[in-house]
């Protein structure tokens, strides 16, 4: 596997712009210059890599990771997948992070103010490293829809938070994860902010009724793929393909 | 039909959020008993070699108002210009040194602080030296894909003066917006590098 050519120039037009009016805080936090295109050097192609030793054995475990007095209230899913580069080659060593509301749609922040009551036994928060075959999961409970002050009567999609790091900073990437079926996807101003349908589509996770837990939890699979890097095709034959 | 390549296309982005903080910095806001210590609050080790300094600033939207919900990473050699992972090919980067460094903004104040070291110097592809340099990377809500910039020292004007980095930027005007004036507190280097998204003064952010 080539690690040291540069990383595919990121697709734009494949993500969202930095202006996407109908998300009304994108407006003044977007730039209005052209960014400055600076092929890699060192300091983006390095990047910090975590080991196993900073995960604890419930960091991927939102059903126990917070508990209190028992179990969270709401329905019980695994979400599992894989970390790929543009190449398909798996990202091993890369830690996840991930966040969301609650059953109910309310978030545990001190600064959130929705009215649905607050889970007890549920904090939101997890993290993992993927295997060596790029695999993660996690338990969780599945996210409630949440209300927001965007229009006057909009709510995002049920969603998990993302934030992945590859092997390098080039790479750094946050997203959301949505759930395979919910209508409220199409009608969310922060998901089509994406100008790409296909785009959406690989944002949103299969429902996977052959990894269930038995009289336990449903499963949801979600890939992600992380920016692939040029194999050196003439400068260093001996790293090839 | 022509043949496929094969590729994948990269996960889109989405924005972090007001609500980043629950991943990135659990016990900031007071979900504790997850995990101990949130990620990168410490960069530097009792042992670290180089110069110790602070960097600090804000950071505005276009109309001049600093983020209270952003998260700011940064990226960055040690005092010999190593970097502190498994990519680094060139040495062995300062073990008593992380590199990398995560801080939510102030709720109140909107300014972030990172404790770090002043970083060596790093080439270009080509060989040439590049000025001393902290990568910066600013998520926040409101902000679809992260936003990719540099912070320079306003003590290195030989070195800024031939970094190729930012002798790519056509309009002369807008390198300052790079560099970080250096002011003293209590005998410690302070660099203030405050960063606009927009507007008058629109510091400059890469596509690397």
């Amino acid at each position: 596997m080539s690690d040291q050519g540069s990383f595919y120039q990121r697709d734009r037009s494949w993500h969202p712009p930095a202006f996407t009016p109908q998300y009304k805080t994108s407006v003044l936090r977007s730039p209005q210059y052209p960014l400055l295109s600076l092929e890699n050097t060192v300091s983006e192609m390095t990047g910090p890599v975590f080991g196993h030793d900073r995960i604890g054995p419930l960091d991927n475990d939102l059903i126990r990771n917070y508990a209190k007095t028992g179990d969270p209230i709401g329905q019980r899913i695994i979400v599992y997948g894989r970390v790929l580069d543009e190449n398909a080659r798996p990202v091993p060593g890369a830690l996840l992070e991930f966040w969301q509301a609650n059953a109910g749609g309310r978030y545990r922040h001190k600064k959130e103010t929705y009215l649905a009551a607050i889970d007890p036994n549920f904090g939101g928060c997890g993290r993992t490293i993927t295997d060596q075959e790029g695999r993660y999961s996690f338990r969780t409970i599945k996210p409630g829809a949440y209300p927001w002050p965007n229009g006057v009567n909009d709510w995002r999609p049920a969603h998990i938070h993302f934030s992945v790091f590859g092997h390098a900073f080039a790479q750094r990437l946050i997203t959301q994860m949505y759930f395979e079926g919910d209508p409220m996807i199409w009608q969310c101003p922060i998901v089509t902010t994406i100008p790409d349908k296909a785009a959406i589509e690989q944002l949103i996770a299969a429902l996977d009724r052959n990894n269930t837990i038995h009289m336990d939890a449903l499963a949801y699979k979600f890939d992600i793929v992380l920016r692939g890097r040029r194999s050196t095709l003439f400068e260093n034959r001996q790293e090839g393909n | 039909m022509v043949q496929k390549l094969g590729q994948l296309k990269e996960s889109p982005s989405q924005t972090a959020g007001p609500y980043v903080h629950i991943g990135a910095t659990p016990n900031w806001v007071e979900i504790t008993g997850v995990w101990k210590e949130d990620l990168g609050l410490v960069l530097v080790g009792p042992e670290a070699k180089g110069e110790r300094i602070v960097v600090k600033g804000r950071i505005f939207d276009g109309s001049g108002t600093p983020l209270k919900d952003a998260l700011v990473e940064i990226w960055q050699a040690d005092a010999q210009g190593l970097y502190n992972s498994p990519q680094e090919r060139r040495g062995r980067a300062d073990p008593h040194f992380t590199g990398w460094g995560r801080q939510p903004v102030d709720g109140t104040t909107g300014e972030y602080r990172f404790e770090t070291i002043k970083p060596g110097r790093v080439p270009f592809p080509d060989g040439r030296l590049m000025a001393p340099h902290i990568t910066f990377w600013i998520v926040a809500r409101g902000i679809n894909i992260g936003l990719h910039t540099r912070m320079y020292f306003g003590d290195e004007e030989g070195a800024n003066a031939e970094c190729p980095v930012l002798a790519r930027i056509e309009h002369k005007v807008r390198v300052p917006t790079l560099i970080a004036p250096r002011s003293e507190e209590n005998g410690l280097a302070i660099y203030t590098f405050d960063i606009r998204l927009q507007g008058e003064k629109e510091t400059v952010f890469f596509d690397i």
